[in-house]
């Protein structure tokens, strides 16, 4: 962080507004890049990501789409076959089932399908996660069902260094790449550099050091697994706290180096538990570190409803603080 | 108005070409369901008796730079289009010489060399491919055509409307060609359509349609000629729905319990090979013994494309993985 401020001088932005300066940044530097997707050019994006983007880009670049996930998302794919790098939004992950007929039959496939003649370097942008009182057909966390699919990349970016450095290196790729943004981090704000830009997609980051358990964790769930960690090292328990950043390819080496350290592992997911991702990487773990374990590995994951509407019963269902800090404590036996 | 390239040319040579374009597809199928039968091709297998007038009519009419994509009933469209029957007949092996690397197969035949996009085995999924096709085409100012093949089955799903719409609403040059043959595996039109003239669908997104008899292939090459004419000349879509008749199962697998023999019989009647045939005779523009001299051609070609693929190789396992992401990235990041 001392070398970022001699770099440059930080400014305060929101996790929204340094997915627009990635997107801004993309579109000036790449003239093959497209954004398209429902409302982002006149309505300025559903969670107000792109606003502002159809008066610099016009509405060729900054391409809004009917409701038709399906159509726009195939159609990004054929761009992208095609010699453009377009970026297609889709408002919810929810809204992306829509389209996983697309994603998963024709991105994912093709270019195994067709012998490595036809490749699809498109990236796929949504919403994820709830907390916004959005109900069940808004607000859940399906990107550990992507996570699953073989020929595509799937990415979380919790940070704003994320956030803005992700999009540029996902549309370096040659195969698809989906990018999920958690709808509670658009607000969030923190100090970023003028001169951030494309970071490194393949590794998870340790976000906090600690050496008694590894909280294992993505997305939103970051920084109530970082509020966790806060809380428990007031009562002497060092917490490690990993985030993933991508969970297509998972980072085993550095999960197994953490496990490695401190012996305990919780996984933090805001998917359901029954085959989500959190059990992906807990298996991982039995299967390469099972030896170096010194408990059962702990979960925190959403529970198995629909996201209901109420705010308690919503806090109730995903992963909070409280019950990061109690798995945490449970796989140290303390209490 | 029009130019010479939108005339039929109806010259015995050309004729004669049709008709050598719809033999080579029939008999390269009858080779195929006899290797079928003796095991040498697996899986599904979809034969285009009865629709080859399609595939010669409207593929030659397309410029080497245009693009095709088109559904799992696609050795016509790929003969036609000039994939080579040598690597077409090793792809249906399964063999690593394949056009798809053998990893396809029947439904999945892909050509870069000659723009040919791929068999695509979801109904309708091909369309918004074609569409996003277009959409790179154009905005990259390549003023060239994406001709796309699909059944009459793909009207009843929703990617079918998406991607009319698409295209109409954002000017791209796609030729879409229904090819319709009645029946959706085993459903017939009338008891899945309640619209069952399904040009008045593309009519309703203001598409120019037309409908033309798809088994008289100097009908259907007349009716291309206008229509590839029209989306070069308007660089918007244009629809053809061409009236056919799929003479043989829908697949190896179906005993055909949902249509009468006598149904069959009847159509065979009008099947488009004997047609032209029968016609060029009856004009005195075709000798029996040409036909015989162009079956023998063809024949040998068979045999030659037989001796390749049976001369083939297996994919090494080793390679099992290759390709479900370009070779650049590690395969062992994506265990």
């Amino acid at each position: 962080m001392q070398a970022a401020a001699t770099r440059s001088i930080a400014t305060e932005m929101t996790y929204r507004e340094a997915v627009r300066e990635a997107l801004r940044d993309a579109l000036r530097r790449d003239k093959r890049v497209f954004l398209m997707g429902e409302d982002v050019g006149r309505y300025g994006g559903c969670y107000a990501v792109s606003h502002g983007l159809l008066a610099e880009f016009g509405p060729e670049r900054i391409r809004d789409t009917p409701l038709s996930e399906s159509g726009f998302t195939g159609a990004g794919i054929g761009a992208a076959m095609a010699g453009m790098r377009p970026i297609v939004e889709l408002m919810t992950v929810n809204f992306s089932l829509l389209a996983l007929d697309q994603i998963l039959n024709t991105a994912a496939s093709v270019r195994h399908m067709s012998g490595n003649q036809f490749g699809v370097p498109l990236v796929i942008r949504m919403a994820t996660g709830a907390g916004r009182q959005l109900a069940a057909q808004h607000s859940h966390s399906l990107e550990g069902w992507y996570a699953h699919i073989p020929g595509i990349k799937v990415l979380a970016p919790a940070t704003l260094e994320d956030a803005r450095g992700m999009l540029w290196t996902a549309l370096q790729e040659p195969d698809p790449v989906l990018i999920f943004e958690n709808v509670m981090l658009y607000n969030m704000t923190g100090p970023i550099t003028a001169d951030a830009g494309a970071v490194d997609i393949g590794k998870a980051a340790v976000r906090r050091a600690g050496k008694d358990v590894s909280l294992i964790t993505y997305g939103g769930s970051l920084w109530k697994t970082l509020e966790a960690a806060t809380a428990l090292a007031s009562e002497g328990i060092e917490a490690e706290v990993i985030d993933l950043r991508s969970l297509r390819p998972l980072d085993d080496a550095t999960i197994m180096q953490s496990i490695a350290k401190t012996r305990r592992a919780v996984v933090v997911d805001e998917g359901w538990r029954s085959g989500s991702l959190s059990a992906e990487v807990g298996m991982r773990i039995v299967e390469q570190a099972f030896w170096e374990l010194d408990a059962p590995i702990g979960r925190v994951c959403s529970e198995e409803v629909p996201i209901p509407y109420p705010r308690h019963l919503e806090n109730a269902a995903i992963p909070q603080a409280p019950k990061i800090i109690a798995a945490a404590k449970a796989v140290l036996a303390r209490r | 108005m029009s130019t010479s390239s939108d005339k039929p040319h109806l010259t015995r040579d050309h004729l004669m070409d049709l008709l050598r374009h719809m033999i080579r597809i029939r008999r390269f199928e009858d080779k195929c369901a006899e290797l079928y039968q003796q095991e040498k091709i697996r899986g599904f297998l979809h034969l285009y008796d009865g629709e080859e007038a399609i595939a010669a009519g409207v593929i030659p009419v397309l410029e080497k730079r245009d693009r095709i994509v088109a559904t799992y009933r696609e050795h016509g469209h790929a003969l036609v289009r000039g994939v080579p029957m040598t690597t077409l007949m090793a792809e249906m092996y399964g063999k690593q010489e394949g056009c798809s690397r053998g990893r396809g197969g029947s439904m999945h035949l892909f050509d870069r060399a000659t723009n040919f996009h791929g068999g695509n085995a979801i109904v309708g999924g091909g369309l918004p491919l074609a569409v996003g096709l277009a959409l790179a085409d154009h905005m990259q100012g390549n003023e060239l055509v994406v001709a796309c093949f699909f059944g009459e089955g793909a009207v009843a799903e929703g990617e079918f409307h998406e991607s009319l719409n698409l295209a109409a609403l954002w000017g791209l040059p796609v030729l879409f060609v229904c090819e319709n043959n009645l029946y959706a595996m085993g459903t017939a039109l009338a008891i899945s359509e309640s619209e069952t003239d399904i040009s008045r669908k593309a009519a309703s997104y203001k598409i120019t349609s037309e409908s033309v008899d798809g088994m008289d292939v100097v009908a259907v090459e007349a009716a291309a000629r206008r229509a590839v004419h029209a989306v070069r000349e308007t660089h918007k879509p244009y629809f053809l729905e061409c009236r056919t008749y799929r003479l043989r199962a829908h697949s190896m697998f179906d005993p055909q319990l949902y249509r009468d023999k006598t149904e069959v019989e009847s159509r065979r009647k009008s099947e488009p090979i004997a047609r032209l045939r029968q016609w060029l005779e009856t004009n005195h523009m075709v000798h029996p013994e040409e036909v015989a001299r162009i079956e023998a051609q063809i024949d040998a070609e068979i045999a030659e494309a037989v001796a390749f693929a049976e001369a083939g190789t297996w994919e090494p396992v080793e390679q099992l993985t290759r390709f479900t992401y370009a070779d650049a990235v590690a395969p062992a990041a994506n265990r």
